[in-house]
């Protein structure tokens, strides 16, 4: 029986990818590594299919937005769990604004579905694979992806408020 | 067993009849909208719409100072807000490595016990409604009410409660509240198992849901299922054992499973969830160490109000912590807690600023809802209805 920890997966994870492997860091204690996105199904499977880690839960798919980050702009952030061992990875891809796509989950989760049609919504990824992208809280007519940065929260032509005081 | 429906399929499209189920169909608990087709009463596809109460709550929380994103919280399950609260609360907590006295977290799970029960009784009680037995939703309302009273005395608030603060709760028990929850640890085991009497060997009960809506561990954790859902399915995932957070590991209690994922288990996991529940509250009030019911974080728990209009530096610190002034550190981190339907998780990126850069919820309606169609499928439209009310799917935490 080996210890599975931070350690440990990060090994597994180096020993089978090695330089599709960016970056890894722990915050609070919880494993994060930044990956190569064209690698993302091998990766999931990888984890999946190991004889120790087991990691077969799809605890949660989202994006985010760093505008600033020329070239990185999109990410997709996966956290998967372990039920077994009770460990948990997070996984971030970036990807550049102009075309963000990356390989859909759903070969292996039927959770990644709805999950990745929300990301998809709110910050315009494309998952290739995925049978059915189309917006899922968003209204269909909807031409813009809501949750990137340059999207003010309200409309900016109202002219009864003023949220200057209050730093929004 | 499960018994797998043989589906004749026919030959053309136009033998089926489509069926707009929803989106304000009065049995369906909430706004959904299921575009069913229909061979006669045998529903062969499904596809569910939703998004129809989508608030924004990401991007709004883009925006908004820790202490106002609480609200939020509340407008996800509304059935157990408290829960939704604190969850939030412990992210922050989190974030900031707050460490929370013993008396803070006794509290917090006396209240997100209740909130619990309340969620569970809700659930269980609309089954029976949707059976036909409205006598045991009157009944259990009643007490659902009283569960309420409780939270009125703690913070104020009844349905939307926004409890708590960061690093604690705004205020200690009072003795009228401490007096009501004994009261109701007293009163209503013997009213809830009357509540059981009615519908737990209940043989019109069981014949009807018995078999309704079932799914296989293997599916359910490839669904992303999480709390009594995963576990009807006999998956024993409890965030509260598997992760423990606010002390839960002091407490004894057991995880109920079912074996087969149907209507039923989901129905009886619930039931001996609530009767898990109590053990809990009684435990937790018990043993309620004495000490502060706040942390020392001056930063973010905001001062009691009479010294706010007398003391200086209290003045100062009740403007700063409204306005969110507080220095946050940088940093991300994901947080869980046991929710009434899951486990509900908040993925934060915190980048120093008045307001998270990037605030994710986890819902785990919204994520076992997509199993729905699969669930469904081969069953009779009546039982399409049960099954989402055992699911317990609460449109505010779908949407977000």
């Amino acid at each position: 029986m080996v210890n599975i920890d931070n350690e440990y997966i990060l090994t597994e994870i180096t020993n089978q990818f090695g330089d599709k492997l960016y970056s890894s860091y722990e915050p609070y204690g919880l494993l994060t590594i930044e990956f190569d996105k064209n690698s993302i199904k091998d990766l999931l499977s990888f984890l999946y299919n190991h004889q120790e880690l087991q990691m077969q839960f799809l605890t949660d798919v989202c994006g985010t937005h760093y505008p600033d980050v020329k070239g990185k702009e999109i990410g997709v952030i996966y956290h998967i769990h372990s039920l077994i061992n009770n460990v948990r990875l997070r996984v971030k891809c970036y990807m550049p604004i102009e075309n963000p796509s990356i390989d859909s989950a759903t070969f292996l989760f039927s959770s990644a579905n709805w999950q990745e049609r929300e990301t998809f919504d709110f910050y315009g990824v494309n998952f290739v694979g995925h049978l059915n992208l189309k917006r899922i809280l968003n209204a269909d007519e909807m031409d813009y992806f809501p949750m990137r940065k340059e999207y003010p929260l309200e409309d900016g032509t109202r002219t009864d408020k003023d949220d200057s005081y209050f730093g929004r | 067993m499960i018994e797998s429906l043989e589906l004749n399929t026919k030959s053309k499209d136009e033998d089926y009849n489509i069926l707009n189920l929803g989106p304000t169909h009065p049995a369906t608990h909430g706004v959904f909208q299921n575009i069913l087709k229909m061979d006669g009463e045998i529903i062969h596809d499904a596809t569910s719409t939703i998004g129809y109460i989508h608030r924004a709550f990401e991007k709004i929380a883009e925006h908004r100072p820790f202490y106002q994103i609480t609200p939020l919280t509340d407008r996800l399950n509304y059935c157990s807000s408290p829960i939704n609260n604190m969850g939030w609360h412990m992210t922050v907590e989190k974030l900031l490595g707050v460490e929370t006295p013993k008396r803070v977290d006794y509290m917090r799970v006396i209240i997100m016990e209740l909130a619990r029960i309340a969620d569970h009784l809700v659930c269980n009680a609309v089954i029976g409604v949707d059976t036909g037995a409205l006598t045991g939703f009157t009944y259990m309302f009643q007490w659902r009410e009283k569960i309420y009273d409780i939270y009125e005395q703690v913070c104020g608030a009844r349905l939307t409660t926004n409890i708590g603060r960061i690093g604690g709760l705004e205020r200690d028990f009072t003795p009228e509240c401490i007096r009501l929850i004994r009261e109701f640890l007293n009163d209503f085991p013997k009213y809830f198992d009357e509540f059981a009497g009615l519908l737990e060997r209940n043989r019109i009960f069981m014949d009807r849901i018995i078999n309704v809506g079932p799914i296989s561990a293997e599916r359910a954790l490839n669904y992303g299922f999480t709390g009594p859902n995963l576990r009807a399915a006999g998956v024993d995932y409890d965030v509260r054992v598997m992760n423990p957070y606010s002390s839960y590991q002091d407490f004894d209690f057991t995880i109920p499973l079912g074996t087969q994922g149907d209507t039923y288990d989901r129905f009886m996991v619930r039931q001996h969830e609530i009767r898990e529940s109590l053990k809990i509250i009684t435990q937790a009030l018990e043993n309620l160490p004495e000490g502060k019911f706040f942390a020392d974080v001056p930063d973010f728990f905001l001062p009691p109000k009479q010294e706010v209009y007398n003391n200086m530096e209290a003045l100062i610190f009740h403007f700063k912590i409204i306005m969110g002034e507080a220095t946050v550190p940088v940093g991300e981190v994901y947080h869980s807690v046991e929710g009434g339907n899951g486990e509900l998780g908040f993925y934060m990126v915190s980048d120093g600023g008045r307001a998270p850069y990037r605030l994710h919820f986890r819902r785990p309606c919204f994520i076992a809802y997509q199993a729905y169609p699969e669930m469904i499928k081969g069953s009779m439209l009546s039982d399409a209805i049960l099954t989402m009310s055992s699911m317990n799917i609460i449109a505010g935490e779908l949407d977000a």
